[in-house]
């Protein structure tokens, strides 16, 4: 754990003290598990933004790939007799084929990630809405998928004296593993960083940035329809208009709180993780303080707001600091930069 | 030319601008050393070195951006220790440099008048354009430009650019227009047209110095030719006296350096083939040679000529345009910098902060980034496995520093430029591209960079080494090709050597006693 991830864990504990102390239900093991909950489906979507960004990218249309794919599954299998489990392929499928799509624009045809991917916000959020007529997609009278619903919405060790731990926050889990094993361990995640620090001295490595960057999108989407279905397993019925709309965001807002620049070649998968988590927190805060839910988007503004800058200001004053000290030092032998 | 502050009082007509007993050290470089010269109204100095001699230094003292450590500026009889930018403004000294500052998306006249357009409408302070446009028409006029002021800049060509640099600089009451290079990518009905330019700023009154490696066209422009070599003057040529032959003469001046003879390498086996490919910036030249195993080959020439973007080929980063390459005998058609390292291709670049090295990175994973398919296990790096190539090419390769987990910036130049080798060396090269291996280098470094690049032609790896640095290129080579523009304009073996015959090939010039081509 970095330093920066630290303060934000700090945050998230001064945050959830001062919900506590307004409104013991904070801790109650119902809103702990429901927070669990949307926790685990928004931190696998920002586990996805994460590798774009890592890149220097950025993904906008996450929101309607999550209307488009959330639609599309609850019809498979609500509608069209598919086998959940081949939906659930499918929509992974689809996922990665949009992400290549995006990939082979930003690289091959040196789109930019922004334009790529707002475009495809409104895109398949057209493409989601007309599907469905723009009506709500959703499930008959007494249609129930027993496995689906206990994997995608169930709880595990649930029982009278335990509210038992969200499946879908057990999932987030071991996505974030996985993905810091890639991100933090694997060759992969080497070339994600050298790429996102600085393509050019990564391609006069040998590195191949066209095939990292590419598949950072293709990642991005594939957890991103995995998040989908999720999504709509929790809501269940799916207006293509509204569904999904501003997650990019969230998950854009949770990476960077979390210490992921938009410049690329920096973060942590514990910082996204922890975003999404104080993120989730302040939404909670507005329910269970009282406060008007309109207020809503203004908090979470102007918390993040706040955290960057003072993260920031904070680095500036370590810097400061470090060099004073250094001005104090008597002359160093040539040649021997100072370390760390 | 000592006495120049006399010399500006007692002559009306006399030199305004005068620099005296300049000197300028950068680290580890003396940049300009005891140099003196004096700029009269109407005259037009011609201004000529190698790469390295000092030339922009100069500039930068005239321009104010840099001050002299020793010396003095006298302007009008005004005697300074060093110039501020407004000071070298107000003067009237004014610059078009190579690479132009212009505003592709603005009209000529809006250039010209950039940050000091005139207004209109009160306190909305709205641009005038009409009034701008024809407050800009009278100074292209006078160059006898061929466009309206309402052109927009990105429609002219490169050299008609120039021209709205210099109608800039005739707007500010420019006494003094330094031309940097204006003719390097010119072609030659251009160049003419510009010679036509200057002789008519003479004829005003204005002066020009004018800063070109072609030196045909400085002895036809030229009132008087400064000769600079290693920050030094290396001597003025009056009108009379200016010839291409004693030009190159003073450029070169020194005794050539005695050669580290160590024998001759006749060369193993044919490493590289390049047979006439074309650069996207060249695509009309075709290029053509060879590298051979365990033989250093310098590439020299300008800057400019083509040498870098060969490099780029080389090593799959550009694509070609014609031509082929082959390597150890076997097709080689790189598509990526991916392909060159795997068959065993690298390139230390020349921008070592921006593509040689990932500076926020420890030491360690620069040094394994190109080959972490051998430092690792079912995808995984493997960090001690890394650590221990990192500590043995700290070790081997002398990187002076405390851990291998420091990062790259915080390193000196010579030690970066190690890390940049050390990269390479903890594979197998087969052919080794330098660009400018050692520009921005301590002495000490210099000497085992230049080591290490023989043992490792020693040790049968070809090498191809790009320098600007004379005797760098002398002193290490075993063989020489030299680049004029996009072309190769002539190959030198050891016994041709000499600083004269690479400063004929650059500037595009014959041998004396007719070269191979």
């Amino acid at each position: 754990m970095t330093k920066k991830d630290l303060g934000l864990l700090v945050l998230i504990i001064i945050v959830g003290a001062v919900v506590t102390f307004a409104n013991p239900r904070f801790l109650s093991p119902v809103n702990l598990a429901n927070t669990a909950n949307v926790i685990g489906m928004f931190g696998i979507s920002a586990l996805g933004q994460a590798f774009v960004i890592l890149t220097g990218g950025i993904e906008l249309s996450v929101g309607s790939v999550i209307a488009l794919t959330g639609v599309l599954f609850v019809d498979f299998i609500a509608n069209q007799n598919v086998p959940w489990p081949i939906a659930l392929v499918l929509m992974l499928v689809l996922g990665a084929v949009i992400g290549l799509f995006h990939g082979l624009l930003i690289t091959r045809l040196k789109m930019q990630p922004f334009i790529v991917t707002l475009c495809g916000l409104l895109f398949y959020r057209g493409i989601a809405r007309f599907y469905t007529g723009d009506s709500t997609a959703g499930f008959g009278f007494g249609q129930s998928f027993p496995d689906l619903e206990y994997l995608a919405a169930g709880r595990l060790f649930q029982s009278k004296d335990f509210v038992g731990i969200p499946n879908t926050f057990i999932a987030m889990v071991v996505v974030a593993i996985v993905v810091w094993i890639v991100m933090h361990r694997s060759i992969f995640g080497r070339y994600l960083y050298a790429v996102g620090k600085n393509e050019e001295a990564a391609r006069y490595s040998g590195i191949k940035t066209t095939l990292v960057i590419i598949s950072a999108y293709i990642i991005c989407q594939v957890l991103t329809a995995l998040s989908s279905v999720y999504f709509a397993m929790y809501t269940r019925s799916i207006a293509p208009s509204a569904h999904g709309n501003f997650y990019e965001l969230y998950a854009i807002a949770a990476a960077v709180l979390g210490g992921f620049s938009l410049r690329g070649g920096e973060g942590s998968v514990v910082g996204a993780i922890l975003g999404v988590v104080l993120l989730q927190e302040l939404q909670n805060l507005v329910n269970m303080m009282a406060i008007p839910s309109s207020l809503n988007y203004a908090i979470m503004g102007g918390v993040i707001l706040l955290g960057v800058l003072v993260d920031q200001q904070f680095d500036a004053y370590r810097t400061r600091r470090r060099i004073a000290e250094a001005a104090r030092q008597p002359a160093q032998v040539a040649g021997q930069a100072p370390a760390e | 030319m000592t006495d120049t502050a006399a010399a500006l009082a007692s002559t009306p007509a006399g030199p305004f601008l005068a620099l005296s007993g300049v000197r300028k050290v950068y680290p580890g470089v003396v940049a300009l050393q005891g140099f003196s010269m004096t700029v009269s109204p109407g005259e037009v100095i011609g201004l000529v070195g190698e790469n390295g001699a000092g030339k922009s230094t100069m500039m930068k003292i005239l321009g104010g951006v840099v001050a002299p450590e020793a010396g003095t500026i006298t302007i009008d009889g005004v005697e300074e220790t060093s110039l501020s930018v407004s000071d070298s403004f107000r003067a009237g000294i004014a610059f078009v440099h190579q690479e132009l500052n212009l505003f592709d998306n603005l009209d000529v006249a809006a250039n010209i008048f950039i940050g000091r357009e005139p207004r209109i409408g009160g306190p909305l302070r709205l641009v005038d354009t009409a009034r701008q446009r024809r407050m800009a028409e009278p100074y292209l006029k006078r160059l006898g430009a061929n466009f309206s002021p309402a052109t927009p800049v990105s429609a002219l060509s490169l050299a008609q650019r120039q021209l709205v640099e210099i109608a800039k600089a005739l707007s500010m009451n420019a006494r003094l227009i330094i031309l940097d290079e204006p003719t390097s990518s010119l072609p030659l009905s251009e160049t003419a047209k510009l010679l036509e330019v200057i002789a008519g700023l003479k004829a005003e009154g204005i002066a020009v110095i004018f800063i070109s490696h072609r030196l045909n066209e400085i002895e036809e422009a030229a009132d008087r030719v400064i000769v600079l070599r290693d920050g030094r003057l290396a001597g003025t040529l009056e009108k009379g006296e200016i010839t291409h032959d004693r030009m190159v003469k003073l450029m070169i001046g020194r005794d050539l350096k005695v050669q580290n003879s160590t024998q001759a390498v006749s060369g193993g086996d044919v490493i590289l083939e390049v047979n006439d490919i074309r650069t996207a910036t060249y695509a009309h030249q075709p290029v053509s040679f060879s590298v051979r195993a365990g033989e250093i080959l310098g590439v020299a020439g300008l800057v400019g000529s083509g040498r870098t973007e060969v490099a780029r080929a080389i090593f799959g980063i550009d694509p070609i345009y014609g031509g082929s390459f082959s390597l150890a005998d076997k097709p080689y058609a790189p598509r990526s910098s991916a392909d060159a390292v795997s068959r065993g291709v690298f390139l230390v670049p020349e921008d070592r902060k921006g593509a040689g090295l990932l500076l926020d990175l420890p030491i360690s994973e620069n040094i394994t980034l190109p080959n972490l398919g051998e430092h690792s296990a079912q995808l995984l790096v493997l960090r001690r496995k890394e650590a221990e190539t990192a500590e043995t090419q700290r070790r081997n390769l002398a990187i002076k520093t405390p851990q291998i987990s420091t990062k790259a910036a915080n390193l000196s130049g010579g030690n970066q430029q190690k890390v940049v080798l050390g990269k390479w060396l903890a594979m197998e090269p087969k052919l080794m591209i330098f660009d400018e291996p050692t520009r921005g280098i301590d002495v000490g470094s210099k000497a085992e960079i230049y080591r290490l690049m023989r043992n490792l032609a020693d040790s049968g790896v070809a090498i191809m080494m790009i320098s600007s640095d004379m005797e760098e290129v002398i002193g290490v080579s075993d063989r020489i090709a030299v680049m004029h523009e996009g072309r190769v304009s002539g190959e030198l073996a050891r016994n041709q050597f000499s600083e004269e015959n690479i400063l004929l090939l650059a500037i595009g010039k014959q041998l004396a006693g007719g070269n191979m081509q």
